[in-house]
């Protein structure tokens, strides 16, 4: 970690050297193959020859995959292709959306904790510990209980729940590049606070932090189905992989299709962000060679 | 060493504060009246008010707070609203059955994540060792929940070999109870197997590369007596501290196995608790999982420490 | 030597003969857990279910659902029927041991109409007092003639308790129940099992064929359906209807079904709160269009696979309370379009609530896209059970899913719910001409102008609508081939009388 901390100069060099890295690693590679396949699918839904995913067909209730519908249909004789791809843009969107949050609130925390120390630190870190010590998806339940079953809601619930963990990483990785001389030479030049914070802090704690962000994708998106699962997350007629599951449940023996799908989705999204983050992290720790 | 763990417990006791503060504000938070909820469909409004009155649940949030740390501090954690069970009764009859649930799952993480992790190391930048690390990852990748599921599917219902779910006491029906336990603590432990394998690989890479082991090499040790006995040895430090750190991992992980295969554990109790409204058990069980996870750290840094002969002589 | 194999011989033949002939244990998958195991206090389905077992009534129901005897051989309405006479049975035992008599039930009645927890207080309002006027004979003296009463007897209202245990534990009585049912309590775990064992001194023990009954809740229907096939089980309850095709086609099970005396209905908010304030709850024509719009025949077959039954009453079709004068409508899109129009409308916006599990959502998408046929754009608002009750009562609602598992007395599908003083009046309809005619089926006792009675008023809330009935399902059980002598019952209690393991 203390190699990360060097002067803001050489980060520039230390960035292409990692994206050199990153571009070597064969899984990194297949982690942003498979997740940019279902972006641009997620993404091309609206434009995509599919069927409308919420129009119901009383005639085609439960079919097994076929020629007209490739994955089969559901129990309103909806298009499961059709929904698996506008229900990814839902699991992504659930994913990407709530680490978002999680970081904007956990990483200025982290920051203010670590560099101004004393009282600030010392109340930041407790609230922090104290939301570490009570189990994620407790937590999330809980949250989005609170905040009524929708997907909007299951991913601020997501959000705030992961944001603890953004909070600590961030305070020690401050700790240890507060010190550096680049640091006290730009407040010996008499830089304010939030110029030190904001020019000379933030840009090097973000390695570390755009690792872990990837990897809380895949723990969000699984958290976002297992909210769905529990009928606190996509709600009818929308869908999301999580959903989908829920009702596929119901329909296990007669229906094994509905919640196959889904689930070898959702395996293969967090299998990419957790084959990104890794070779992420080996990109960007210097400790590897 | 004492006045460190005293130390260590004495700032555990604002953190546990700030956690009682923000569980009984769920209360407040949540919408859904929990005497509602608990009626159901009989909703006469007259007994609904006299239970409101009964549980207090008319008085100032602030006094209802009080009231309840006061019993906390003399443990009582007040009564479940649905069935009228001390919940301190409750936690202990659920605590045995996650307890069990999370040391067999440790048994398949270990079982599973340790040796593919040495694999791992030893065959580094091999076809095994990318195996061993997808396999690892999918692991982590798969939802419980789907997997449970899956397995209930094909185990269960289609060959018959193990109970779909329910719980039985060890001390009752041991044979029963490990058929029982198998599938979700299998379910629950291959998802930590993930972490423990990648820590496993890094340290023993760590080791592997010391000196001392090239020395054992350079002398003309076998390779297995290498990695077995000189390697693993140092190499399980790392992997002890994380195991106290993952107990608290299976704790939310058992949140949806409990629910999935029927288990009256923690993971059940608290999620039909946060369902039924019934708040007094989400906070006793929200209170005694959070100091679990404290003391499952201490020991963590505790361990740490004490294995670790350097930091030992710090102290 | 001879000696030795002699006493081997006859130990081991001693020891056969001491095992019971069946030693029948029946394991019973239930759809929830159980509250307070307190007939004073308790409140969910599942509860009443193991009551079946542990305690018995004043009254039973039959499958047909009359009044049948059960600690009461025998009553007698009198002083126009202000005053209810029961003789009760003779030589019945409580759990403790202790003897079942007039002194108990009075005993049973006054502590469920005054423990401060009773839950029961408002199902035995009409009771002025209750006296023992020989060792078995109970007197009912009513404030006012009450129809219903009888069939509050018959269920956990007329459960008697022991009166000794009920002085002993006082509100605490959930946690060691003593009745005088075919079984006694064992142990309870809660979420996980509820165990009774039979009690050898029952009145009707010669009906009892299984030795231990455990309720397991096993709240998903998916794993319940896989621990009856793996064996695990011997009967669940409330199996999912999409799984009653699996249970059919598997030779190792049986399977049981009958229409459910509640209903699945919608309630409109009428005039709970300013939510009520739009042409959905302010025009009776509007609700028309809508409950024309449904195809309930259609919504039956995909959501309940032909399990459940088209309604537009409180009751059932198959009832004999149903107004046939009324029959369930057929889909009729175009009347319901002409009477948009006419309350001068093309599309209307309506907000739904529903609870959000998968079966109420598959159900309320149907009707979703079956209503938008004719004019209505619903958006559906999926909520929590907890906070759907919580906004239904505070008048947080437009029109909202909710259903009601239904009591053996007409009385308890329509009173409190349509009254404009009823208990749960969620949609406060008030309609004195409705309130007078239901107030007037509760005070006799005679079928006849009771039945009329309900008649008349059905015609005017099917004219109305504060509640668009949907529906009614069927109570769902299956169970390994070898269970036998289990009777389908509308009330959805399983009797272990008569049944048999082997």
């Amino acid at each position: 970690m203390t190699a990360i901390a060097q002067t803001p100069i050489v980060e520039k060099a230390e960035g292409s050297r990692a994206w050199k890295k990153l571009r070597n690693s064969r899984s990194a590679l297949a982690g942003m193959t498979i997740i940019l396949f279902f972006t641009i699918l997620a993404m091309a839904a609206p434009i995509l020859p599919i069927p409308d995913p919420v129009a119901t067909s009383w005639s085609a209730i439960r079919k097994a995959p076929s020629a007209a519908h490739w994955l089969g249909t559901d129990d309103l004789g909806r298009d499961i292709l059709s929904r698996m791809i506008w229900g990814a843009r839902a699991s992504l969107m659930a994913g990407v959306f709530s680490v978002i949050i999680a970081v904007a609130i956990g990483v200025p925390f982290g920051i203010l904790a670590g560099y101004f120390g004393g009282w600030v630190d010392l109340v930041i870190s407790r609230i922090t510990e104290a939301l570490l010590a009570m189990p994620f998806l407790i937590m999330a339940i809980a949250l989005a209980a609170f905040l009524g079953p929708s997907l909007s809601n299951a991913m601020i619930a997501i959000g705030l729940s992961a944001m603890p963990i953004f909070v600590r990483l961030t305070r020690g990785q401050v700790l240890s590049v507060k010190t550096e001389d680049y640091v006290e030479g730009a407040r010996s030049v008499g830089l304010g606070h939030m110029d030190i914070m904001l020019r000379y802090i933030l840009p090097n704690v973000t390695a570390p932090i755009i690792v872990q962000a990837t990897l809380t994708v895949a723990t969000a998106i699984i958290a976002e189905a297992s909210l769905s699962f529990l009928g606190l997350g996509q709600q009818p007629p929308a869908a999301s992989w999580g959903s989908m599951l829920n009702v596929a449940k119901n329909f296990l023996s007669q229906a094994p299709w509905m919640a196959m799908w889904p689930g070898i989705a959702i395996f293969l999204v967090v299998i990419g962000f957790n084959l990104l983050g890794d070779g992420l992290r080996d990109a960007l720790d210097p400790r590897e060679h | 060493m004492l006045v460190y763990i005293g130390k260590r417990l004495l700032v555990a006791i604002p953190t546990l504060l700030i956690i009682s503060i923000f569980v009984f504000s769920l209360q407040k938070l949540l919408p859904g009246d929990p005497i509602m909820a608990m009626a159901g469909e009989e909703r006469d409004p007259a007994v609904l008010d006299m239970l409101r009155e009964k549980y207090r649940l008319n008085d100032p949030i602030p006094v209802q707070y009080i009231t309840w740390l006061g019993g906390v501090l003399t443990g009582d954690l007040g009564i479940s609203l649905r069935t009228n069970q001390p919940v301190t009764e409750l936690i202990a009859e659920k605590l045995p059955v996650t307890i069990q649930l999370a040391i067999m799952s440790m048994f398949f993480a270990f079982a599973i994540g340790v040796p593919m992790g040495i694999l791992a190391a030893v065959k580094k930048n091999t076809a095994i060792d990318y195996v061993a690390s997808i396999l690892a990852l999918s692991g982590l990748s798969v939802p419980n929940f789907w997997l449970g599921i899956m397995l209930i599917l094909l185990i269960s219902v289609n060959l018959g070999w193990l109970p779909a779910s329910g719980f039985e006491s060890i001390f009752v029906d041991p044979v029963r109870s490990l058929q029982t336990m198998i599938m979700p603590s299998f379910v629950l432990g291959n998802a930590l197997a993930a972490t423990l394998m990648r820590h496993t690989r890094s340290a023993m890479l760590g080791v592997l590369s010391a000196d001392y082991i090239r020395t054992a090499r350079a002398k003309g040790l076998s390779p297995r007596q290498v990695i077995l006995s000189h390697s693993f040895r140092n190499a399980l430090l790392p992997v002890i501290t994380l195991t106290a750190l993952l107990f608290g991992e299976l704790l939310a992980g058992a949140v949806l196995t409990e629910q999935i295969f029927t288990i009256p554990g923690f993971g059940k109790l608290i999620v039909d608790a946060v369902f039924n409204r019934d708040y007094a058990v989400v906070q006793g069980v929200v209170m005694c999982t959070a100091v679990g996870f404290i003391v499952m750290n201490l020991i963590a840094d505790i361990l740490y420490v004490l294995l670790n002969p350097r930091l030992r002589a710090s102290l | 030597m001879t000696r030795f194999l002699r006493l081997t011989t006859a130990l081991a033949f001693g020891a056969l003969c001491a095992l019971p002939v069946t030693a029948a244990e029946l394991k019973i998958g239930l759809g929830d857990d159980a509250d307070v195991l307190d007939p004073a206090q308790s409140r969910t389905f599942v509860g009443r279910i193991v009551y079946t077992a542990m305690c018995d009534k004043l009254v039973d129901v039959s499958p047909d659902l009359k009044i049948v005897p059960q600690l009461a051989t025998d009553w007698a309405w009198s002083e126009e029927g202000k005053v209810l006479t029961m003789t009760l049975r003779n030589g019945v035992k409580f759990h403790d041991g202790t003897t079942m008599d007039a002194a108990a039930v009075v005993a049973t009645i006054e502590r469920n109409m005054t423990l401060t927890e009773s839950r029961r207080k408002s199902e035995l309002s009409s009771v002025e007092k209750v006296e023992a006027t020989a060792p078995l004979t109970v007197k009912f003296t009513l404030k006012k003639p009450d129809a219903t009463l009888l069939a509050q007897l018959s269920d956990r209202a007329g459960m008697i308790v022991s009166p000794k245990a009920a002085k002993e534990l006082g509100a605490n009585f959930g946690s060691k129940p003593v009745c005088a049912g075919p079984f006694k309590f064992v142990e309870r775990v809660q979420q996980d099992r509820i165990v009774l064992e039979k009690f050898q001194d029952y009145w009707n023990k010669d009906n009892i064929f299984i030795d231990k009954v455990t309720y397991l809740p096993i709240p998903d229907t998916t794993v319940r359906l896989a621990n009856l096939q793996s064996g695990d089980l011997d009967m669940i309850e409330r199996l999912a209807p999409t799984d009653v095709a699996t249970v059919k086609s598997n030779p190792k099970l049986t399977y049981a079904d009958v229409v459910n005396i509640g209903y699945m209905g919608l309630y409109t908010n009428i005039a709970n709160g300013p939510r009520a304030d739009n042409p959905f709850g302010k025009d009776k024509r509007l609700r028309q269009a809508f409950s024309l719009a449904i195809d309930r025949d259609a919504l039956n077959q995909i959501v309940y696979e032909g399990t459940a039954v088209g309604g537009n009453q409180p009751f059932p079709p198959n009832s004999p309370w149903f107004n046939k004068a009324i029959p369930v409508p057929a889909r009729d899109v175009e009347k319901a379009k002409a009477l948009i129009k006419e309350a001068g409308f093309e599309r209307v916006p309506v907000e739904m609530q529903i609870p959000n599990n998968p079966v109420a959502q598959q159900m309320m998408q149907v009707v979703q896209s079956m209503v938008a046929e004719a004019g209505f754009d619903v958006q559906l608002k999926s909520t929590e059970f907890a906070t759907l009750l919580d906004e239904q009562t505070r008048g947080n609602y437009q029109l909202s899913r909710s259903d009601w598992s239904g009591r053996v007395d007409p009385d308890g599908n329509i009173h409190q719910f349509i009254t404009c003083k009823g208990g749960i009046n969620d949609t406060k309809y008030c309609n004195p001409k409705v309130d007078e005619l239901l107030n007037e089926a509760r005070a006799t006792t005679d079928q006849a102008v009771r039945k009329a009675k309900y008649d008349a008023a059905s015609v005017i809330l099917n004219d109305d609508l504060p509640i668009i009935y949907l529906g009614h399902q069927s109570w769902i059980w299956a169970m390994q081939k070898n269970v036998t002598g289990f009777v389908a019952s509308p009330d959805g209690m399983i009797r272990l009388v008569g049944m048999k393991k082997g």
